[in-house]
Protein backbone atom coordinates (compact mmCIF):
# COMPACT_ATOMS: atom_id res chain seq x y z
CA UNK A 1 0.00 0.00 0.00
CA UNK A 2 1.49 3.30 -1.02
CA UNK A 3 1.37 6.65 0.73
CA UNK A 4 -0.95 7.92 -1.98
CA UNK A 5 -3.50 5.27 -1.07
CA UNK A 6 -3.47 6.46 2.55
CA UNK A 7 -3.88 10.06 1.42
CA UNK A 8 -6.90 9.09 -0.59
CA UNK A 9 -8.56 7.25 2.28
CA UNK A 10 -7.39 8.97 5.45
CA UNK A 11 -9.73 6.82 7.58
CA UNK A 12 -7.83 3.61 6.76
CA UNK A 13 -4.70 4.19 8.88
CA UNK A 14 -6.89 5.23 11.82
CA UNK A 15 -8.96 2.09 11.42
CA UNK A 16 -5.86 -0.10 11.13
CA UNK A 17 -4.31 1.36 14.26
CA UNK A 18 -7.56 0.80 16.15
CA UNK A 19 -7.71 -2.81 15.00
CA UNK A 20 -4.10 -3.28 16.09
CA UNK A 21 -4.93 -1.96 19.56
CA UNK A 22 -7.87 -4.38 19.81
CA UNK A 23 -5.67 -7.23 18.64
CA UNK A 24 -3.02 -6.49 21.28
CA UNK A 25 -5.71 -6.29 23.95
CA UNK A 26 -7.24 -9.56 22.77
CA UNK A 27 -3.89 -11.34 22.67
CA UNK A 28 -2.99 -10.12 26.14
CA UNK A 29 -6.36 -11.15 27.58
CA UNK A 30 -6.08 -14.65 26.09
CA UNK A 31 -2.51 -15.00 27.33
CA UNK A 32 -3.22 -13.79 30.90
CA UNK A 33 -6.55 -15.57 31.08
CA UNK A 34 -7.61 -13.54 34.12
CA UNK A 35 -10.83 -11.92 35.37
CA UNK A 36 -9.04 -8.60 35.68
CA UNK A 37 -8.55 -8.32 31.92
CA UNK A 38 -11.55 -9.56 29.92
CA UNK A 39 -11.32 -9.91 26.13
CA UNK A 40 -12.74 -7.21 23.84
CA UNK A 41 -15.59 -9.61 23.03
CA UNK A 42 -16.65 -9.94 26.64
CA UNK A 43 -16.55 -6.17 27.07
CA UNK A 44 -18.57 -5.68 23.88
CA UNK A 45 -21.19 -8.07 25.25
CA UNK A 46 -21.37 -6.23 28.57
CA UNK A 47 -21.60 -2.90 26.72
CA UNK A 48 -24.44 -4.24 24.59
CA UNK A 49 -26.32 -5.46 27.69
CA UNK A 50 -25.80 -2.15 29.50
CA UNK A 51 -27.15 -0.22 26.53
CA UNK A 52 -30.15 -2.52 26.09
CA UNK A 53 -31.09 -2.35 29.77
CA UNK A 54 -30.96 1.45 29.58
CA UNK A 55 -28.70 1.62 32.61
CA UNK A 56 -25.69 2.98 30.79
CA UNK A 57 -27.65 5.62 28.92
CA UNK A 58 -29.26 6.81 32.14
CA UNK A 59 -25.99 7.26 34.00
CA UNK A 60 -24.25 8.70 30.97
CA UNK A 61 -27.13 11.15 30.53
CA UNK A 62 -26.99 12.26 34.16
CA UNK A 63 -23.26 12.87 33.91
CA UNK A 64 -23.72 14.70 30.62
CA UNK A 65 -26.32 17.02 32.18
CA UNK A 66 -23.99 17.81 35.08
CA UNK A 67 -21.25 18.44 32.58
CA UNK A 68 -23.38 20.82 30.54
CA UNK A 69 -24.51 22.80 33.57
CA UNK A 70 -21.09 23.18 35.17
CA UNK A 71 -19.36 23.77 31.84
CA UNK A 72 -21.71 26.59 30.80
CA UNK A 73 -21.52 28.31 34.16
CA UNK A 74 -17.72 28.01 34.27
CA UNK A 75 -17.31 29.32 30.70
CA UNK A 76 -19.62 32.31 31.15
CA UNK A 77 -18.14 33.28 34.49
CA UNK A 78 -14.57 32.72 33.35
CA UNK A 79 -15.13 34.65 30.13
CA UNK A 80 -16.54 37.70 31.90
CA UNK A 81 -13.83 37.77 34.57
CA UNK A 82 -11.08 37.04 32.04
CA UNK A 83 -12.11 39.97 29.83
CA UNK A 84 -12.29 42.24 32.87
CA UNK A 85 -8.82 41.28 34.11
CA UNK A 86 -7.30 41.39 30.64
CA UNK A 87 -8.42 44.99 30.18
CA UNK A 88 -7.80 46.37 33.64
CA UNK A 89 -4.26 46.31 34.96
CA UNK A 90 -5.07 47.25 38.55
CA UNK A 91 -7.74 44.59 38.95
CA UNK A 92 -5.45 42.10 37.25
CA UNK A 93 -2.56 42.75 39.63
CA UNK A 94 -4.89 42.66 42.63
CA UNK A 95 -6.62 39.39 41.80
CA UNK A 96 -3.65 37.62 40.30
CA UNK A 97 -2.82 36.06 43.67
CA UNK A 98 -6.34 34.75 44.14
CA UNK A 99 -6.12 33.20 40.73
CA UNK A 100 -2.83 31.54 41.53
CA UNK A 101 -4.23 30.08 44.75
CA UNK A 102 -7.38 28.74 43.10
CA UNK A 103 -5.37 27.30 40.20
CA UNK A 104 -3.27 25.31 42.64
CA UNK A 105 -5.93 24.00 45.00
CA UNK A 106 -6.21 20.27 44.22
CA UNK A 107 -9.54 19.32 42.65
CA UNK A 108 -10.15 16.74 45.37
CA UNK A 109 -9.89 19.40 48.10
CA UNK A 110 -12.48 21.64 46.44
CA UNK A 111 -14.82 18.69 46.02
CA UNK A 112 -14.53 17.57 49.64
CA UNK A 113 -14.95 21.12 50.95
CA UNK A 114 -18.00 21.73 48.78
CA UNK A 115 -19.65 18.55 50.06
CA UNK A 116 -18.74 19.39 53.66
CA UNK A 117 -20.00 22.97 53.44
CA UNK A 118 -23.07 22.53 51.23
CA UNK A 119 -24.00 18.91 51.91
CA UNK A 120 -24.17 16.00 49.48
CA UNK A 121 -26.34 17.95 47.04
CA UNK A 122 -26.50 18.52 43.33
CA UNK A 123 -25.63 22.20 43.89
CA UNK A 124 -22.47 21.29 45.79
CA UNK A 125 -21.45 18.86 43.04
CA UNK A 126 -21.82 21.43 40.28
CA UNK A 127 -20.22 24.18 42.35
CA UNK A 128 -17.19 21.99 42.96
CA UNK A 129 -16.70 21.45 39.23
CA UNK A 130 -17.21 25.15 38.47
CA UNK A 131 -14.68 26.27 41.08
CA UNK A 132 -12.16 23.85 39.63
CA UNK A 133 -12.66 25.02 36.09
CA UNK A 134 -13.20 28.79 36.33
CA UNK A 135 -9.56 29.77 37.05
CA UNK A 136 -8.38 27.96 33.91
CA UNK A 137 -10.94 29.75 31.77
CA UNK A 138 -10.02 33.10 33.31
CA UNK A 139 -6.32 32.61 32.61
CA UNK A 140 -6.89 31.61 28.98
CA UNK A 141 -9.39 34.36 28.19
CA UNK A 142 -7.25 36.93 29.99
CA UNK A 143 -4.37 36.09 27.66
CA UNK A 144 -6.72 36.63 24.73
CA UNK A 145 -7.96 39.97 26.05
CA UNK A 146 -4.38 41.12 26.60
CA UNK A 147 -3.41 40.15 23.08
CA UNK A 148 -6.14 42.22 21.42
CA UNK A 149 -4.67 44.20 18.53
CA UNK A 150 -4.48 47.94 19.28
CA UNK A 151 -3.97 48.73 15.58
CA UNK A 152 -7.29 47.19 14.66
CA UNK A 153 -9.00 48.94 17.56
CA UNK A 154 -7.71 52.28 16.24
CA UNK A 155 -8.87 51.42 12.76
CA UNK A 156 -12.33 50.67 14.14
CA UNK A 157 -12.38 53.98 16.00
CA UNK A 158 -11.40 56.00 12.92
CA UNK A 159 -14.01 54.30 10.77
CA UNK A 160 -16.67 54.65 13.49
CA UNK A 161 -17.45 50.98 13.88
CA UNK A 162 -19.45 51.54 17.06
CA UNK A 163 -19.79 49.06 19.92
CA UNK A 164 -21.68 46.25 18.24
CA UNK A 165 -19.63 46.16 15.05
CA UNK A 166 -16.38 46.33 17.01
CA UNK A 167 -17.43 43.47 19.23
CA UNK A 168 -18.55 41.24 16.40
CA UNK A 169 -15.92 41.95 13.76
CA UNK A 170 -12.85 43.02 15.74
CA UNK A 171 -12.95 41.59 19.27
CA UNK A 172 -14.73 38.25 18.89
CA UNK A 173 -12.61 36.89 16.00
CA UNK A 174 -9.49 37.63 18.01
CA UNK A 175 -10.85 35.94 21.12
CA UNK A 176 -12.22 32.94 19.30
CA UNK A 177 -9.04 30.80 19.38
CA UNK A 178 -8.76 31.42 23.12
CA UNK A 179 -12.40 30.51 23.69
CA UNK A 180 -11.88 27.30 21.74
CA UNK A 181 -8.76 26.50 23.74
CA UNK A 182 -10.67 27.10 26.99
CA UNK A 183 -13.51 24.92 25.72
CA UNK A 184 -11.27 22.02 24.77
CA UNK A 185 -9.12 22.03 27.87
CA UNK A 186 -12.25 22.73 29.90
CA UNK A 187 -14.13 19.71 28.62
CA UNK A 188 -11.13 17.47 29.19
CA UNK A 189 -10.72 18.73 32.75
CA UNK A 190 -14.41 18.62 33.66
CA UNK A 191 -14.85 15.06 32.40
CA UNK A 192 -12.20 13.93 34.81
CA UNK A 193 -13.32 15.97 37.79
CA UNK A 194 -16.99 15.21 37.39
CA UNK A 195 -16.41 11.47 37.84
CA UNK A 196 -14.64 12.07 41.14
CA UNK A 197 -17.45 14.38 42.23
CA UNK A 198 -19.98 11.65 41.47
CA UNK A 199 -17.89 8.95 43.09
CA UNK A 200 -17.66 10.90 46.34
CA UNK A 201 -21.13 12.26 46.78
CA UNK A 202 -23.76 11.32 44.23
CA UNK A 203 -25.95 8.25 43.83
CA UNK A 204 -26.07 8.24 40.03
CA UNK A 205 -23.85 9.10 37.07
CA UNK A 206 -20.77 7.48 35.59
CA UNK A 207 -18.60 8.12 38.62
CA UNK A 208 -21.08 6.41 40.92
CA UNK A 209 -21.37 3.41 38.61
CA UNK A 210 -17.60 3.04 38.32
CA UNK A 211 -17.42 3.11 42.09
CA UNK A 212 -19.89 0.20 42.31
CA UNK A 213 -18.03 -1.80 39.65
CA UNK A 214 -14.79 -1.21 41.50
CA UNK A 215 -16.26 -2.68 44.67
CA UNK A 216 -17.50 -5.69 42.69
CA UNK A 217 -14.19 -5.96 40.83
CA UNK A 218 -16.24 -5.91 37.62
CA UNK A 219 -13.52 -4.91 35.16
CA UNK A 220 -15.60 -5.75 32.09
CA UNK A 221 -18.24 -3.21 33.11
CA UNK A 222 -15.61 -0.59 33.91
CA UNK A 223 -14.11 -1.02 30.46
CA UNK A 224 -17.54 -1.00 28.79
CA UNK A 225 -18.45 2.28 30.50
CA UNK A 226 -15.08 3.75 29.62
CA UNK A 227 -15.57 2.92 25.95
CA UNK A 228 -19.01 4.53 25.94
CA UNK A 229 -17.53 7.55 27.64
CA UNK A 230 -14.65 7.98 25.20
CA UNK A 231 -17.00 7.49 22.26
CA UNK A 232 -19.25 10.26 23.57
CA UNK A 233 -16.32 12.69 23.89
CA UNK A 234 -15.19 11.86 20.35
CA UNK A 235 -18.72 12.51 19.15
CA UNK A 236 -18.83 15.92 20.85
CA UNK A 237 -15.45 16.81 19.38
CA UNK A 238 -16.29 15.62 15.88
CA UNK A 239 -19.86 16.87 15.64
CA UNK A 240 -19.67 20.19 17.50
CA UNK A 241 -16.17 21.49 18.18
CA UNK A 242 -14.43 20.58 14.92
CA UNK A 243 -17.09 22.10 12.62
CA UNK A 244 -17.19 25.27 14.76
CA UNK A 245 -13.43 25.57 14.55
CA UNK A 246 -13.34 24.94 10.83
CA UNK A 247 -15.90 27.65 10.17
CA UNK A 248 -14.14 30.22 12.30
CA UNK A 249 -10.71 29.47 10.86
CA UNK A 250 -11.72 29.58 7.19
CA UNK A 251 -9.71 32.76 6.56
CA UNK A 252 -6.38 31.22 7.56
CA UNK A 253 -4.05 30.10 4.83
CA UNK B 1 -13.43 77.77 0.16
CA UNK B 2 -13.25 74.91 2.62
CA UNK B 3 -10.26 75.07 4.80
CA UNK B 4 -8.92 72.46 7.07
CA UNK B 5 -7.04 74.04 9.91
CA UNK B 6 -4.66 72.40 12.29
CA UNK B 7 -3.34 74.29 15.23
CA UNK B 8 -1.38 72.39 17.83
CA UNK B 9 0.09 74.49 20.58
CA UNK B 10 1.72 71.68 22.45
CA UNK B 11 1.86 67.93 22.42
CA UNK B 12 3.95 66.23 25.06
CA UNK B 13 4.88 62.58 25.22
CA UNK B 14 5.55 60.85 28.51
CA UNK B 15 7.67 57.75 28.15
CA UNK B 16 7.48 54.73 30.44
CA UNK B 17 10.29 56.04 32.66
CA UNK B 18 8.07 59.12 33.12
CA UNK B 19 10.32 61.56 31.30
CA UNK B 20 8.25 64.14 29.45
CA UNK B 21 9.36 65.28 26.05
CA UNK B 22 7.77 67.87 23.79
CA UNK B 23 6.87 66.20 20.47
CA UNK B 24 5.01 68.99 18.72
CA UNK B 25 5.15 72.71 19.47
CA UNK B 26 3.38 75.63 17.80
CA UNK B 27 2.33 73.76 14.73
CA UNK B 28 0.03 75.66 12.37
CA UNK B 29 -1.13 74.34 9.04
CA UNK B 30 -4.13 75.01 6.87
CA UNK B 31 -5.07 72.93 3.88
CA UNK B 32 -7.26 74.17 1.05
CA UNK B 33 -10.14 72.15 -0.30
CA UNK B 34 -8.94 69.26 -2.47
CA UNK B 35 -5.33 70.09 -1.86
CA UNK B 36 -2.78 67.29 -1.76
CA UNK B 37 -0.22 68.09 0.92
CA UNK B 38 2.83 65.98 1.64
CA UNK B 39 4.53 66.12 5.02
CA UNK B 40 8.23 65.31 4.66
CA UNK B 41 10.49 64.86 7.63
CA UNK B 42 12.91 62.53 9.35
CA UNK B 43 11.45 59.38 10.87
CA UNK B 44 10.48 59.67 14.48
CA UNK B 45 9.78 63.40 14.21
CA UNK B 46 6.14 63.02 15.21
CA UNK B 47 4.33 62.73 11.89
CA UNK B 48 2.27 59.73 12.96
CA UNK B 49 1.47 61.47 16.24
CA UNK B 50 0.17 64.42 14.24
CA UNK B 51 -2.06 62.22 12.08
CA UNK B 52 -3.37 60.40 15.18
CA UNK B 53 -4.30 63.74 16.73
CA UNK B 54 -6.14 64.78 13.57
CA UNK B 55 -7.93 61.41 13.46
CA UNK B 56 -9.05 61.91 17.09
CA UNK B 57 -7.15 58.83 18.22
CA UNK B 58 -5.05 60.92 20.56
CA UNK B 59 -6.94 63.52 22.62
CA UNK B 60 -3.99 64.49 24.82
CA UNK B 61 -2.78 67.75 23.27
CA UNK B 62 -3.38 71.45 23.44
CA UNK B 63 -4.75 73.15 20.40
CA UNK B 64 -7.62 72.69 18.01
CA UNK B 65 -8.42 71.21 14.66
CA UNK B 66 -11.24 72.56 12.58
CA UNK B 67 -12.95 72.11 9.29
CA UNK B 68 -15.14 74.81 7.71
CA UNK B 69 -14.16 76.91 10.74
CA UNK B 70 -16.32 74.63 12.83
CA UNK B 71 -15.17 72.14 15.40
CA UNK B 72 -13.94 68.98 13.74
CA UNK B 73 -16.60 66.66 15.24
CA UNK B 74 -18.47 66.63 11.96
CA UNK B 75 -15.51 65.83 9.73
CA UNK B 76 -15.43 62.54 7.91
CA UNK B 77 -11.84 61.36 8.03
CA UNK B 78 -10.28 58.55 6.04
CA UNK B 79 -7.04 57.15 7.38
CA UNK B 80 -4.61 54.91 5.54
CA UNK B 81 -2.25 53.58 8.18
CA UNK B 82 1.36 52.60 7.73
CA UNK B 83 0.39 48.94 7.74
CA UNK B 84 -2.86 48.05 5.98
CA UNK B 85 -4.78 47.06 9.15
CA UNK B 86 -7.26 44.85 7.35
CA UNK B 87 -9.32 42.34 9.30
CA UNK B 88 -7.76 38.98 8.36
CA UNK B 89 -11.04 37.15 9.07
CA UNK B 90 -13.08 39.22 6.60
CA UNK B 91 -12.82 39.27 2.82
CA UNK B 92 -11.55 42.26 0.87
CA UNK B 93 -15.06 43.42 0.12
CA UNK B 94 -16.29 42.90 3.69
CA UNK B 95 -13.31 44.89 4.95
CA UNK B 96 -14.38 47.82 2.80
CA UNK B 97 -18.09 47.50 3.58
CA UNK B 98 -17.50 47.37 7.32
CA UNK B 99 -15.89 50.82 7.26
CA UNK B 100 -19.00 52.37 5.71
CA UNK B 101 -22.00 53.70 7.52
CA UNK B 102 -25.29 52.38 6.15
CA UNK B 103 -26.68 52.63 3.53
CA UNK B 104 -23.69 51.05 1.76
CA UNK B 105 -23.07 52.35 -1.75
CA UNK B 106 -22.16 49.14 -3.57
CA UNK B 107 -21.60 50.81 -6.91
CA UNK B 108 -18.93 53.05 -5.37
CA UNK B 109 -17.14 50.00 -3.98
CA UNK B 110 -17.31 48.32 -7.38
CA UNK B 111 -15.91 51.43 -9.02
CA UNK B 112 -13.03 51.76 -6.56
CA UNK B 113 -12.23 48.04 -6.73
CA UNK B 114 -11.97 48.18 -10.50
CA UNK B 115 -9.95 51.42 -10.41
CA UNK B 116 -7.49 49.75 -8.04
CA UNK B 117 -7.54 46.55 -10.15
CA UNK B 118 -8.85 44.38 -7.33
CA UNK B 119 -12.23 43.29 -8.69
CA UNK B 120 -11.07 39.69 -9.00
CA UNK B 121 -9.72 39.59 -5.45
CA UNK B 122 -12.78 41.09 -3.75
CA UNK B 123 -13.84 37.80 -2.16
CA UNK B 124 -10.34 36.78 -1.09
CA UNK B 125 -9.11 36.98 2.49
CA UNK B 126 -6.24 39.38 3.22
CA UNK B 127 -3.82 36.48 3.82
CA UNK B 128 -4.15 35.61 0.14
CA UNK B 129 -3.11 39.10 -1.01
CA UNK B 130 0.34 40.54 -1.64
CA UNK B 131 1.41 43.54 0.42
CA UNK B 132 0.82 45.86 -2.52
CA UNK B 133 -2.73 44.55 -2.89
CA UNK B 134 -3.44 44.90 0.84
CA UNK B 135 -2.27 48.49 0.73
CA UNK B 136 -4.59 49.14 -2.21
CA UNK B 137 -7.51 47.68 -0.22
CA UNK B 138 -6.66 50.04 2.66
CA UNK B 139 -6.71 52.95 0.20
CA UNK B 140 -10.09 51.86 -1.19
CA UNK B 141 -11.47 51.63 2.35
CA UNK B 142 -10.41 55.21 3.02
CA UNK B 143 -11.81 56.51 -0.26
CA UNK B 144 -15.07 54.60 0.09
CA UNK B 145 -16.24 56.63 3.08
CA UNK B 146 -16.10 59.77 0.93
CA UNK B 147 -13.83 61.56 3.37
CA UNK B 148 -13.51 65.30 3.67
CA UNK B 149 -9.92 64.77 4.65
CA UNK B 150 -7.77 61.78 3.84
CA UNK B 151 -4.79 60.99 6.06
CA UNK B 152 -2.07 58.74 4.68
CA UNK B 153 0.84 57.59 6.81
CA UNK B 154 3.67 56.34 4.58
CA UNK B 155 1.27 53.94 2.89
CA UNK B 156 3.83 52.75 0.36
CA UNK B 157 6.69 52.02 2.69
CA UNK B 158 8.29 48.58 2.21
CA UNK B 159 6.85 48.13 -1.28
CA UNK B 160 9.38 47.53 -4.03
CA UNK B 161 9.91 50.51 -6.33
CA UNK B 162 7.81 49.37 -9.34
CA UNK B 163 4.90 48.31 -7.11
CA UNK B 164 5.05 51.56 -5.15
CA UNK B 165 5.01 53.49 -8.41
CA UNK B 166 2.04 51.55 -9.71
CA UNK B 167 0.02 52.06 -6.51
CA UNK B 168 0.99 55.74 -6.52
CA UNK B 169 -0.37 56.13 -10.02
CA UNK B 170 -3.58 54.33 -9.12
CA UNK B 171 -3.94 56.57 -6.07
CA UNK B 172 -3.58 59.73 -8.16
CA UNK B 173 -6.09 58.40 -10.69
CA UNK B 174 -8.82 57.83 -8.15
CA UNK B 175 -7.97 60.99 -6.24
CA UNK B 176 -8.36 63.11 -9.40
CA UNK B 177 -11.67 61.45 -10.07
CA UNK B 178 -12.87 61.99 -6.50
CA UNK B 179 -10.78 64.81 -5.11
CA UNK B 180 -10.57 65.76 -1.47
CA UNK B 181 -7.96 67.19 0.86
CA UNK B 182 -5.10 64.81 1.49
CA UNK B 183 -2.42 64.89 4.15
CA UNK B 184 0.26 62.43 3.07
CA UNK B 185 3.22 61.58 5.29
CA UNK B 186 6.43 60.34 3.70
CA UNK B 187 10.19 60.58 4.06
CA UNK B 188 10.78 59.98 0.36
CA UNK B 189 11.15 63.32 -1.41
CA UNK B 190 10.69 61.84 -4.90
CA UNK B 191 7.43 60.26 -3.83
CA UNK B 192 6.29 63.56 -2.32
CA UNK B 193 7.06 65.46 -5.52
CA UNK B 194 5.22 62.87 -7.60
CA UNK B 195 2.06 63.29 -5.52
CA UNK B 196 1.75 66.67 -3.85
CA UNK B 197 0.49 70.14 -4.60
CA UNK B 198 2.47 71.37 -1.66
CA UNK B 199 5.40 70.07 0.36
CA UNK B 200 5.70 70.75 4.08
CA UNK B 201 9.13 70.02 5.54
CA UNK B 202 9.26 69.16 9.21
CA UNK B 203 12.04 69.24 11.77
CA UNK B 204 12.15 66.90 14.71
CA UNK B 205 11.81 67.21 18.49
CA UNK B 206 9.73 69.22 18.83
CA UNK B 207 8.20 68.96 15.39
CA UNK B 208 7.67 72.23 13.58
CA UNK B 209 7.41 73.46 10.01
CA UNK B 210 10.72 74.35 8.35
CA UNK B 211 9.56 75.12 4.80
CA UNK B 212 6.35 75.21 2.85
CA UNK B 213 7.07 74.65 -0.83
CA UNK B 214 4.52 74.53 -3.68
CA UNK B 215 5.10 71.83 -6.30
CA UNK B 216 4.89 73.70 -9.59
CA UNK B 217 5.42 70.63 -11.76
CA UNK B 218 2.24 69.91 -13.71
CA UNK B 219 0.60 66.56 -13.04
CA UNK B 220 0.99 65.20 -16.56
CA UNK B 221 4.79 65.36 -16.46
CA UNK B 222 5.08 63.61 -13.10
CA UNK B 223 5.21 60.13 -14.59
CA UNK B 224 8.58 61.15 -15.92
CA UNK B 225 11.40 60.28 -13.48
CA UNK B 226 13.82 62.85 -14.91
CA UNK B 227 11.32 65.69 -14.45
CA UNK B 228 10.88 64.70 -10.83
CA UNK B 229 14.61 64.44 -10.33
CA UNK B 230 15.26 67.88 -11.83
CA UNK B 231 12.54 69.42 -9.64
CA UNK B 232 14.13 67.73 -6.66
CA UNK B 233 17.53 69.24 -7.52
CA UNK B 234 15.81 72.61 -7.99
CA UNK B 235 14.19 72.73 -4.58
CA UNK B 236 17.28 71.36 -2.84
CA UNK B 237 19.23 74.29 -4.27
CA UNK B 238 16.47 76.81 -3.66
CA UNK B 239 15.77 75.72 -0.08
CA UNK B 240 19.08 74.58 1.42
CA UNK B 241 17.53 74.30 4.90
CA UNK B 242 15.65 71.13 3.94
CA UNK B 243 18.78 69.17 3.11
CA UNK B 244 19.42 68.22 6.71
CA UNK B 245 15.89 66.79 6.99
CA UNK B 246 16.24 64.17 4.27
Amino acid sequence: MSIRFFNQYPQIPALLSLILLLAIWHGLAIYLHSNTLPTPWTVAGVLYQAVISGELLFHLGVTLLRLLASFSIAMLLGFAIGILLGNNRQLDVFFDHWLLIFLNVPALVTIILCYVWFGLTELAAILAVVINKVPNVIVTIREGARALDKDLAEMAAVYRFGKQKTLRHIIWPQLHPFVMAATRSGLALIWKIILVVELLGRSNGMGYQLHIFFQLFDVASILAYTIAFVALIQLLEGLILKPLDKHAQRWRR
Amino acid sequence: MTEFQIHIKEKAYTSTNSKTRLTIADFDLSIAENEFVCLVGPSGCGKTTLLNIIAELDPHYQGHISLHRKKKETANIGYVFQNPRLLPWRTVRQNIELALQPPVDHSLIDELLSAMQLTEQQHDYPAQLSLGMSRRVAIIRAFAINPEVLLMDEPFVSLDAPTARQVRQLLITIWRKRPHSVLFVTHDLREAIALADRLIFLSSSPMSIVSDIPVTLNRESRDNETEIESFRQFILKQYPEIQSLL
